[in-house]
């Protein structure tokens, strides 16, 4: 069956046809995400109040940003809920420069950004978000942050514009 | 405890950026019919099926029923297994499981894709959680490019340390002729590489491949039969422990830790450093190929870049990694972790060719799935 030839840079079929590729044209696929009791009041606080409200595991303690209804490790339920932030620190970051397709839109994502994790204080995980510094040499992990709202908010994540590193 | 299980043949397609030449059922048939070949076997021996691929990189669902034919899996059972990134090595695992159950003697798994038909980072990105984690991170490289930038604040180590790692594993890809990449590079190579995501680079990152993989695994009556040297299985394991990106502990893998831990001690092994002879590992980029080596127990968390810099996993070290050229040098997702168990297995067959470490009797192989979660497979000469 000719199995163990190297194939890998054929244009053309034996008998001459350019090998095809055939293009899925220009396809719309909607989906609408439900985000349940805990998302909705996580969210919801941040457009009315301008705050994080995170929930505390009776088990473990473990402050979770963002908030849900069953620990993880502990598997019990939550309803403790305790307000975090809106500053904290610098867990981590990457500056993105490389251009791929942003799967909630399909348009081709803007770079350079920069993606931090945020530990914000109160809480024990880490809330992943933008910072307005594009410079990874004027970034260091462990540095404060604060998050600045913004004008219009909707109750997405990006009610929160970015977080800014604090003078 | 399961009954005893060896894999008896293995084949991979000639991976590429992309494969033009082959569909999709037809890259999975050219891996298959190696498998047999190289098993000395046909498709009527084998009992049972196990697939996996991620349905959304190339938006055609159900490979268990579109590609039967390919599969060889024409009546008879087949099953689909999809776990990210472990994919791979998970179907290897449902092979091993199946073959440990004593239900089926000789089960086939097999892991493929074809990346060049969507965009990559668009479909890993989907992943995340759309409502408050998929804007902010890019695939696969935002994380692990994160989580480097994290342990290098911790434990000092730097850029340069991934660049050794990427120029060790680019370079053991000139030995192998699947390898989708195959260049000669130096450490200076990798870190003038242009910047992807800070801190990875071009050259420390993995590409996205078309390719296939096939692992045949038997029961031990079957393999001690069919193979004179079989590489049986001494441990699977598989950790997750994900529920948010920002709930992980990142300055060292905790998945990667339970999981090789959980390993060795069914596989009785106590220094891994001095007691395995090859590893293939799944490092989606040079980054993992320090901070990780920590997780597996090789050292201290912090240590890794001391053994890096001493040559410790180069192919004259003391634990050669990644004789292939790893996943920075191939990368079919479907398929990777997979590749990972094939090379490991052929390692110890003696089949390795021009990257075979002479003699390895025991061979660690493992799956890595983002964010962040880990399979082991342990792969030995000896019956367990």
């Amino acid at each position: 069956m000719g199995m163990y030839t190297d194939k890998r840079k054929r244009t053309h079929t034996p008998e001459g046809y350019e090998l095809l590729t055939h293009s899925s044209g220009d396809i719309q696929y909607d989906f609408g995400w439900h985000c349940g009791p805990y998302w909705s009041k996580f969210l919801g606080e941040m457009r009315d109040n301008k705050r994080f409200m995170a929930v505390k595991c009776p088990e473990c303690g473990t402050v979770y940003v963002p908030p849900r209804q069953c620990c993880g490790k502990c598997f019990v339920d939550m309803n403790e809920w305790v307000e975090v932030g809106p500053e904290g620190s610098l867990e981590g970051f990457t500056v993105v420069r490389f251009p791929y397709i942003d799967p909630n839109n399909g348009q081709m994502k803007k770079v350079p950004y920069t993606a931090i994790w945020v530990t914000l204080d109160g809480s024990d995980t880490r809330y992943l978000h933008f910072c307005n510094e594009p410079d990874e040499m004027k970034l260091d992990v462990g540095m404060r942050l604060r998050a600045v709202w913004a004008e219009k908010r909707i109750g997405t994540v990006h009610d929160v514009e970015y977080f800014e590193v604090m003078k | 405890m399961g009954n005893r299980v060896g894999i008896i043949g293995v084949g991979q397609t000639h991976h590429a950026a992309k494969r033009l030449d082959a569909s999709g059922v037809e890259l999975i048939a050219e891996a298959v019919t190696r498998a047999l070949d190289d098993a000395e076997l046909t498709i009527d021996d084998i009992d049972a099926i196990v697939v996996g691929n991620m349905d959304h990189f190339e938006n055609i669902n159900y490979v268990d029923t579109w590609a039967v034919d390919g599969l060889g899996a024409f009546m008879k059972p087949v099953f689909k297994v999809t776990t990210g990134g472990t994919t791979g090595t998970t179907v290897g695992a449902c092979g091993y499981y199946q073959a440990a159950s004593g239900l089926f003697d000789i089960v086939l798994a097999v892991g493929w894709e074809k990346n060049s038909e969507s965009d990559t980072q668009a479909a890993i990105a989907t992943c995340a959680n759309p409502i408050l984690e998929r804007d902010s991170f890019a695939g696969a490289i935002g994380p692990l490019a994160t989580e480097y930038s994290m342990y290098m604040k911790a434990f000092g180590a730097t850029e340069e340390d991934a660049a050794i790692v990427a120029a060790r594993d680019r370079n053991n890809a000139l030995n192998n002729p699947y390898a989708h990449s195959r260049q000669q590079v130096t450490v200076e190579d990798v870190m003038k590489s242009p910047m992807l995501s800070y801190p990875i680079k071009f050259l420390d990152m993995c590409p996205r491949s078309d390719g296939a993989c096939a692992v045949i695994f038997a029961n031990e009556k079957a393999a001690r039969k069919l193979c004179p040297e079989p590489a049986w299985v001494h441990a699977s394991v598989v950790r997750h422990d994900y529920t948010h990106f920002g709930d992980l502990e990142w300055k060292f893998m905790p998945t990667l830790e339970r999981a090789s831990a959980a390993a060795y001690k069914l596989a009785g092994i106590t220094k891994p450093l001095e007691e395995f002879d090859v590893a293939e590992l799944y490092l989606p980029a040079s980054t993992c190929g320090v901070k990780w080596m920590d997780s597996l127990w090789f050292c201290e968390h912090g240590e890794a870049p001391d053994l890096i810099r001493k040559g410790t996993f180069e192919m004259d070290g003391q634990l050669p990694i990644n004789p292939s050229g790893g996943v920075i040098s191939t990368n079919p997702i479907g398929a990777t972790a997979l590749i990972r168990v094939a090379e490991g297995a052929w390692q110890i067959m003696g089949k390795s060719g021009d990257r075979q470490v002479e003699g390895a009797s025991l061979a660690l192989c493992t799956g890595f799935g983002g964010c962040s979660w880990s399979d082991v497979m342990i792969l030995g000469a000896d019956l367990p």
